[in-house]
């Protein structure tokens, strides 16, 4: 393969990533399994006598030597196996597939209304630095940064909900969420809304999406607006900015095609890199809005100490975050051709 | 005094205008947490007032409550001065432990290298790759056995957020001071080596372990009211905490009780703006690709003139001969008559 | 005589700075004549480029300039920023210092010209852009097979031949180069330089080359100007100059180079003057060997050889120096300096 050939630079990318897996993978057992002592005892202790619970752990397979268990966790995770949870029997692929939609749509609607406010004001604040427009939006970014997702929450259950009629709390009414589960398709009751032709689900369901995309959206707006500003400021005084205006290339088209598009590329990788702190912004707005995700069923498994359940989530989300990673960086050697030389 | 205002001399107009906002507001959180006693009214878990009538529950601001009471008989306005102390000590521990330990680590790391330095680097690029509140949570879930629900818990699991990213610079500082020629060439003149390791890591970190230090500290009081929020932070009654506070206003809001959820909520936002503008501040003075370049405005004097003192007329090309100026000073009659000659 | 391309007269070039006016040109007066490559040689610091930069109007913010500018008799100074504008690309072009930084890093190298040639054709057709650009990037020795290459793909020297294409496919009346060789290697450079000497057979370009190697200028230049600390000290027809020096800073800078003739490294003694404050008189007294008691006093203008005005195509100096037969007998004695008596002994 070429050298800068986009198909080595994958398997360049793919090749680091697997230590970076194992290195976590064992992270997460050890952390998980290891460290507090036995899960059937942590999670079940107190409501089953002692051999009920030797019985269970026998089950499990938990009495057996760590190493052999580790490989085991190993081996069931190559095959996207994540456990079952002992509080309630649940599988935790099924876990992820139930509640992975919900967190889906949820962080994909923020991302789009942090894009769609949060470029455009990070482009005027870095075009017109220092003036009055640039502050406001620079402490409008800030602030929207600094304010927990849970205190906007807040602030909108209390002024903003009732005025425009907003749903507060779920991802759709109940009824809704009945008959689109009824007959799962994607299990994203968004898409499965849509693909069963159901429009007044579809609507109830969206109208219940805004004021929790909202909310996480305006975290992500505020990270948007400052990285896009100072990129820009850094782009607009590149050289080969100059040497555009030296062409006499009109200025419009200079800050359009050369400094912004130069300004979005490390936006890209921005983006890939806050897909952890989105799942953490998630976690807090699934709370908030009884919003029925994966961050809402890993609380729920901490609070009955389910090890095995919360091990299960997090060794997912610890995957997703690694795939998010790669694929960014896919997409930026596609964007960046200097990238896939480094 | 001097090297702390430094970075706000560095800056001019608006930055400089962020930068003293943001400073003013953490000084107020400082004095909160300094002088709870004092600026409190009552006690973080105190719920019945001097005359040990108990507070009326969920009462709105005004009288001897100035934001307040919550449900469950605290007084909301010492809730939010003593949770400045809870938020600052939990920040201020925080940071210390991984600042400390990022260090040792990344020295460690750096000048050792080999297989440690590998196994570190993954592990830490590995921790850093997942979710902050992620990994805060599952730290504070496993040391509630250990070490309850209090203030070291919580500041235990916010190390573990920010402790990669000191390590990594210390690291690659270190492997860079190892490996810089000018290093070779003061090795050359005989300084030993650990003196000048010392003297260059020295001016790296001390460089930017502030910036990182004050936006971590941000973004830990944030992760500190979440963990609080989600019930796995400080208990009400170790300490007085935003977030918990937030958490039990989450039913109210629904009745119309808005006093029990905003203020605790806008001290987090304030505290957090302020440590962002000031960490954002310090990053400008740092980074110098980020300031502005200051300008002073110019004032041109008069163009000197092109008559020659000795008189001859100057021009180039089809331009006439520029205007005539008077002679310089200082021109004595006596060189004056030489000149015409 | 045609009309020169470009007619500067007392150009002023400062800059505001907590410090002071940093009088980075201050009062220059020259000319350029169509199809002419005048050489700008000077130490960095002393305003050269700043001096190309005001030509192309690509001064940063905080500068200030004044004085006239003339291209083909429109004066640069006094029009609108727009109708300056205007003039960029198809009339005044440069080429800068440092080719790998200059060309956008996301963009291919058709892209570049298609962006270039479209901002002044709105309307010229994609095969006419590429004919076009191809026939300018043949002559400068670029094969049509990069066409659709990006920037990182080609090495120092090709880029800066990317860059001068692209300056010359709108076809300018004047180009400015500033140090266009300084970032490459040897080889390329002589590359370079050849590529911009054939610049008026095949382009019909005047150029002002801006540099601080005097071989460069030796080998290009038709004439040359000497810039001493914001000032013009000596320009001429570059032979001339330099089998003949006049201004003692010339002498020295072309003693400073080295040539396989030269048995030792000649440097200039001192360090080239704050821009903000300068020395009185001639800029250059302090570190002038043949320094005289006016040299401080008053600053000698810019005349021809002959001691007569300047004019089109003379060959001019300021120096005192070179007019002692004016001066009374005590201006003409050497010059008396302690600081130099300071840094004898020490």
């Amino acid at each position: 393969m070429r050298a800068g050939s986009l198909p080595r630079y994958l398997l360049q990318r793919l090749l680091l990533v697997i230590p970076m897996i194992l290195v976590l993978l064992t992270l997460v057992f050890f952390l998980l399994r290891v460290a507090p002592g036995d899960p059937v005892t942590a999670t079940l202790g107190d409501r089953l006598p002692q051999e009920a619970i030797d019985a269970r752990r026998a089950q499990l397979g938990l009495d057996r030597p760590l190493i052999v268990q580790f490989f085991e966790y190993l081996g069931q995770v190559a095959t996207l196996n994540f456990g079952e949870a002992i509080s309630d029997n649940q599988p935790i692929l099924g876990v992820v597939r139930d509640n992975g939609g919900a967190t889906l749509t949820l962080t994909l609607g923020a991302f789009l209304f942090a894009l769609l406010v949060g470029i455009p004001l990070g482009r005027l604040a870095g075009r017109r630095r220092d003036s009055a427009g640039d502050v406001v939006i620079r402490i409008f970014g800030v602030v929207s940064y600094a304010a927990p997702v849970f205190f906007v929450g807040l602030l909108m259950q209390m002024w903003l909900a009732r005025p425009l009629g907003l749903p507060t709390s779920g991802i759709a009414s109940p009824r809704v969420m009945f008959t689109v589960s009824a007959e799962p398709i994607t299990h994203i009751l968004l898409v499965d809304a849509i693909l069963q032709g159901n429009w007044a689900a579809t609507g109830d369901i969206l109208v219940h999406h805004v004021l929790p995309c909202l909310a996480l959206g305006l975290l992500l707006c505020g990270i948007f607006i400052r990285l896009v500003r100072v990129n820009l400021l850094q782009t607009l005084q590149a050289d080969y900015v100059e040497a555009a205006r030296a062409r006499g290339i009109p200025e419009k088209q200079v800050v359009k095609k050369h400094a912004f598009r130069n300004a979005l590329v490390p936006v890209v990788t921005v983006i890939g890199l806050q897909v952890a702190l989105t799942l953490s912004g998630a976690v807090l707005t699934e709370k908030t809005f009884n919003w029925p995700g994966l961050g809402f069923k890993l609380l729920q498994y901490i609070e009955v100490r389910d090890y095995i359940a919360v091990q299960g989530i997090v060794t997912f989300i610890a995957l997703l975050v690694v795939v998010m990673s790669l694929v960014v960086d896919v997409v930026n050697a596609l964007i960046d051709p200097r990238v896939r030389y480094q | 005094m001097r090297r702390l205002l430094a970075p706000v001399r560095a800056t001019t107009g608006t930055a400089r205008w962020l930068l003293v906002a943001g400073m003013l507001i953490v000084a107020l959180f400082v004095v909160f947490a300094l002088f709870a006693d004092w600026i409190a009214p009552f006690g973080f878990n105190q719920t019945t007032g001097a005359d040990g009538i108990k507070f009326e529950k969920l009462s709105p601001p005004g009288g001897a409550h100035l934001f307040g009471v919550n449900d469950l008989f605290f007084d909301v306005y010492s809730r939010v001065v003593w949770g400045a102390r809870t938020a600052l000590l939990v920040v201020l521990l925080s940071v210390l432990i991984s600042v400390v330990l990022g260090v040792a680590l990344g020295l460690l790391s750096g000048y050792v290298g080999g297989w440690l330095d590998r196994t570190l680097v993954l592990v830490m690029d590995a921790v850093y790759a997942l979710p902050s509140l992620l990994l805060a949570i599952v730290f504070a879930f496993l040391l509630r056995g250990t070490l309850g629900s209090g203030v070291a818990a919580a500041a235990l699991s916010l190390t573990v957020i920010y402790l990669p990213q000191y390590f990594r610079v210390v690291r690659n500082t270190t492997v860079s001071a190892r490996e810089a020629t000018y290093v070779e060439a003061a090795r050359a003149f005989g300084a030993s080596n650990t003196t000048i390791m010392g003297r260059y890591l020295f001016s790296n970190v001390i460089q930017s372990v502030p910036v990182i230090g004050t936006l971590n500290a941000a973004d830990a009081i944030s992760t500190l009211a979440a963990l609080g929020f989600l019930g796995l932070g400080i208990q009400p009654n170790e300490a007085s905490e935003w977030g918990f506070d937030l958490s039990r206003a989450m039913d109210d809001a629904a009745s119309g009780i808005w006093w029990t959820g905003l203020f605790p909520g806008l001290a987090i936002v304030l505290l957090v703006t302020g440590l962002t503008l000031v960490g954002e501040g310090l990053n400008e003075t740092v980074n110098p690709t980020l300031r502005k370049r200051r300008f002073a405005k110019v004032e041109m004097s008069e163009p000197a003139g092109r008559t020659d003192p000795l008189g001859v007329p100057a021009g180039v090309g089809a331009t006439p001969a520029g205007v005539a100026v008077e002679p310089v000073a200082d021109w004595g009659p006596e060189s004056g008559e030489e000149a015409a000659r | 005589m045609s009309q020169p391309v470009i007619d500067a007269t007392d150009v002023r070039v400062w800059y505001g700075t907590p410090r002071g006016s940093v009088k980075a040109v201050d009062g220059v007066s020259f000319a350029v004549q169509p199809g002419e490559i005048l050489g700008l040689v000077g130490e960095s610091g002393c305003g050269k480029s700043t001096l190309g930069r005001a030509l192309l109007g690509l001064l940063p913010a905080g500068a200030k300039m004044d004085g006239s500018l003339l291209f083909k008799g429109e004066d640069l100074v006094a029009m609108s920023d727009k109708e300056r504008f205007a003039h960029r690309g198809t009339d005044l072009a440069m080429i800068f210092q440092e080719p790998l930084t200059r060309l956008n890093p996301l963009m291919r190298v058709s892209e570049h010209f298609t962006e270039t040639l479209r901002s002044h054709h709105p309307k010229m057709r994609a095969s006419e852009v590429e004919a076009r650009s191809l026939e300018v990037l043949r002559l400068i020795g670029i094969p049509p097979s990069r066409w659709k290459a990006y920037p990182h793909e080609f090495s120092g020297g090709m880029r800066q031949r990317l860059m001068i294409a692209l300056a010359l496919v709108l076809r300018p009346a004047f180009v400015v180069a500033d140090e266009p060789t300084t970032a490459l290697d040897v080889l390329v450079e002589a590359q370079i330089i050849k590529i911009l000497h054939d610049l008026r057979r095949n382009f019909d370009t005047s150029l002002l080359l801006i540099t601080h190697n005097l071989g460069i200028i030796a080998e290009t230049c038709d004439r040359v100007a000497v810039m001493y600390a914001g000032k013009i000290v000596e320009v001429g027809d570059a032979r001339t100059v330099f089998r003949d020096p006049q201004h003692p800073y010339t002498r020295e800078l072309l003693r400073s180079t080295i040539t396989l003739a030269t048995d030792g490294l000649n440097s200039i003694p001192g360090a080239p003057p704050d821009l903000v404050d300068p020395p009185p008189g001639c800029h250059f007294h302090p570190r002038c060997p043949d320094a005289m008691t006016i040299c401080p006093q008053f600053e000698p203008l810019l005349l021809a050889r002959d001691g007569g005005p300047s004019r089109v195509g003379s060959d001019d100096v300021a120096c005192w120096g070179t007019r002692t037969a004016a001066l009374t007998p005590q201006q003409r004695t050497p010059l008396v300096r302690e600081e130099l008596a300071v840094a004898d002994e020490a």
